[in-house]
């Protein structure tokens, strides 16, 4: 039962390393569960469209936040909309900078409840790409969304955040 | 050749005895009685640095409305309070506790890596300086709880959090070398007969404790070098802009801070394992189930952490799972109450001061316990969540249970240490006064935080007035309990009725049974004889 104070000295080295590996681990485990509202991305190509199904609607509801140091307005087009699972629909966000300046902001997802997360998938989002809004600029921006036809029969409800946090000047 | 050698040996260490003289003695020393001393006054201090700040608060609670400090002053009070406590009060405590007895209790001569002790205590006044000259900076110390969650403690944070960050680096490396070290000597050092089942339970809580230690630190010292990026050097571990997550925070922290608790417990039991036998004259009923309850509350506690979080957005399968695994660890808690209850059953108790804290112990932990398993329901801790009912219930498990260990320990194990018995009378005044005043305390806390109290707040709604005021008036009586304690500690040292070897009728294991009271500078040069 004997030790090295070296080989021990190994264990916190080791746990150093682990406590940095939960962050990539803690992302692996979010995309493959789902968890903590991260949505999905598809082609367009990949719809099938005989997989719609209406006879199902779910509520969905758009909410627009913009973090400190951004100025920017930013707000959805119209605030809710009903669905069929299967479908892609369009929902417009309108953006507006309040700065003289050209401003960079990144828009950041979430998705309530999070079991819907991995079922609400997005051929096109302003959020794919930093978005720079040039002084006193208004721009509307498309998101094109589809919610599988496999989401859980309990979920009758989706809201859909997005966050705009700022990149600093352009 | 050899002999001479050997020879010029012996010499050598006959002309060392004793302790060098002077100031240097501390700065210098190797030797695990002096490094322990050192450890426990650093947590006594602390205990007082901490406290004082307690009465800050408790003082602006004493009546609604703002009337003594800032918000912003409060919310400091808050965060530093809870780290010198934890950080400062109760883990060096526990380290000197393990210091002085380990060694002795094993039969080994010193620590296995003397010089790595002395460096690990004199970390921890550089890093508590540190910590402490937060208050005096233009920024204010840090103001967003002991546990510091991302964005407040990056985005939000003061200047001075830099210096909280390097501080804790410090108080990691600090816990994981001396960590190593009780490994080291409990694995390495112990003497011939002194099989692992045979350890004091006090040793093989260190060793598990220790185990965590190494286990944990290094996470938070991960979780504060990521803050550290994230603030300076353009990171995003915890910032949604960049595409990283606040929450991932709380996970990394609570996978640190959960089997945290259980270091600042599982030495606790180790102390209450050896002080009831003693006074119930009964060897301690069900050792081994002991180590195994101990082994498994440690493992437990890696798998837990987000309890802490229910209010997070957790899915229900997760929140499920973590209510399990939590209220699992009460079987092995519950044995260990158990076990003690047992131990004392048709035993001959006595009630010295030592045994009226490890009894006091054994009553308020368990509230603490109880607590603990409603907070751990998740359905109804969406109530609780970040009320008084939680700063309730982490303060019986960590002041009448932790901080009553160690004052238990300290009354167990003083006579041995100075070969002066304390006061009877007085130690059980401090006794009877701490615990009336902690519960006059605490207890009310509980109706705070199940009527809706926030934590952290500096004022609060006009129906909590009265419990406020009562807890307060406790808190004020047990902060001078404490300092009435310091007066009995110095009193002690400097003299007192002379202790006998064996100091307690009832007292078992080698530092009762080999050495005298006080023990030589040097002990168990030799190993002792393990029956």
């Amino acid at each position: 039962m004997k030790t090295s104070p070296l080989k021990l000295a190994m264990i916190p080295v080791l746990m150093f390393g682990f406590g940095f590996a939960l962050v990539p681990l803690y992302d692996v485990f979010c995309d493959i569960t789902g968890l903590n509202g991260k949505t999905g991305r598809i082609q367009a190509s990949q719809i099938d469209a005989n997989r719609v199904d209406t006879s199902r609607t779910i509520e969905v509801r758009f909410l627009a936040n913009t973090s400190t140091g951004l100025p920017w307005s930013f707000e959805p087009l119209v605030k809710k909309m009903e669905v069929h699972p299967g479908q892609l629909y369009e929902a417009v966000y309108r953006v507006r900078s309040s700065s003289k300046e050209t401003t960079l902001g990144q828009a950041i997802p979430s998705v309530s409840p999070g079991l819907a997360a991995e079922h609400f998938n997005k051929t096109e989002c302003f959020c794919f790409t930093q978005q720079a809004l040039e002084g006193y600029e208004t721009r509307d921006m498309p998101l094109r969304f589809i919610v599988s036809s496999d989401i859980s029969d309990k979920i009758e409800q989706i809201t859909l955040s997005y966050t705009f946090f700022s990149l600093g000047q352009g | 050749m050899s002999s001479e050698i050997t020879h010029d040996a012996a010499h050598d260490e006959h002309d060392h005895h004793g302790p060098a003289k002077g100031l240097m003695r501390w700065v210098t020393t190797t030797n695990h009685k002096d490094i322990g001393t050192l450890y426990l006054w650093l947590s006594f201090i602390m205990l007082l640095y901490g406290g004082s700040m307690a009465m800050i608060i408790r003082l602006e609670l004493f009546q609604p409305g703002l009337q003594w400090v800032e918000p912003h002053f409060f919310n400091q009070m808050t965060t530093m309070h809870g780290l010198v406590m934890v950080f400062g009060a109760i883990m060096p405590a526990f380290v000197g506790l393990a210091n002085w007895l380990v060694p002795m209790m094993i039969g080994a001569p010193d620590m296995a890596l003397p010089r790595l002790n002395n460096w690990s205590f004199w970390l921890l006044p550089f890093a508590f300086g540190i910590l402490a000259s937060t208050t005096f900076m233009e920024s204010g110390a840090p103001a967003f709880g002991w546990t510091f969650y991302a964005p407040l403690s990056t985005t939000y944070a003061p200047d001075s959090t830099d210096f909280f960050i390097f501080a804790v680096h410090l108080m990691g490396i600090s816990s994981v070398m001396g960590s190593i070290n009780i490994i080291a000597t409990i694995l390495n050092m112990r003497a011939p007969g002194m099989t692992l089942m045979k350890m004091p339970l006090f040793v093989w809580t260190w060793l598990i404790t220790a185990y965590l230690l190494i286990a944990v630190m290094p996470v938070l010292a991960g979780a504060v070098t990521m803050m550290l990026t994230d603030r300076h050097f353009g990171t995003s571990f915890f910032d949604a802009a960049g595409g990283g997550d606040p929450v991932m925070f709380q996970h990394i922290f609570w996978f640190f801070g959960h089997p945290e608790v259980y270091i600042m417990i599982l030495p606790a039991f180790g102390i209450i394992s050896a002080i009831i036998p003693t006074f119930a004259r009964k060897p301690l009923f069900g050792y081994s189930s002991m180590v195994y309850a101990t082994a498994s509350i440690a493992i437990l506690s890696f798998m837990v952490w987000a309890h802490h979080m229910f209010t997070v957005g957790m899915p229900v399968a997760g929140e499920l799972y973590f209510m399990y695994a939590t209220i699992l660890i009460s079987i092995p808690t519950g044995v260990k109450v158990f076990n003690w209850v047992t131990t004392m059953w048709k035993g001959s108790m006595t009630f010295e001061t030592p045994m009226l804290w490890a009894l006091g112990f054994i009553v308020m932990f368990t509230i603490g316990g109880f607590s603990g398993l409603m907070l751990g329901v998740a359905p109804v801790d969406t109530q609780y969540h970040d009320t008084y009912f939680v700063v309730a219930h982490f303060h019986y498990v960590l002041v009448t249970g932790a901080l009553y260990s160690i004052i238990a320990a300290f009354y167990y194990w003083v006579p041995k240490w100075t070969g002066h018995m304390y006061n009877e009378t007085l130690g059980k005044i401090h006794f009877w006064w701490s615990t009336i005043a902690v519960n006059v305390l605490f207890f009310p806390q509980h109706f705070l935080g199940l009527a809706g109290m926030p934590r952290r707040i500096p004022d609060y709604s006009l129906q909590f007035a009265e419990f406020n005021m009562i807890s307060s008036i406790g808190g004020f009586a047990f902060g001078l309990a404490q300092v009435f304690f310091l007066y009995i500690v110095i009193k002690t040292i400097r003299g007192g009725e002379k202790a006998t070897d064996r100091v307690w009728e009832g007292a078992t294991g080698l530092e009762f049974e080999q050495l005298p009271s006080p023990p030589p500078y040097h002990s168990f040069t030799e190993a002792p004889p393990v029956r």
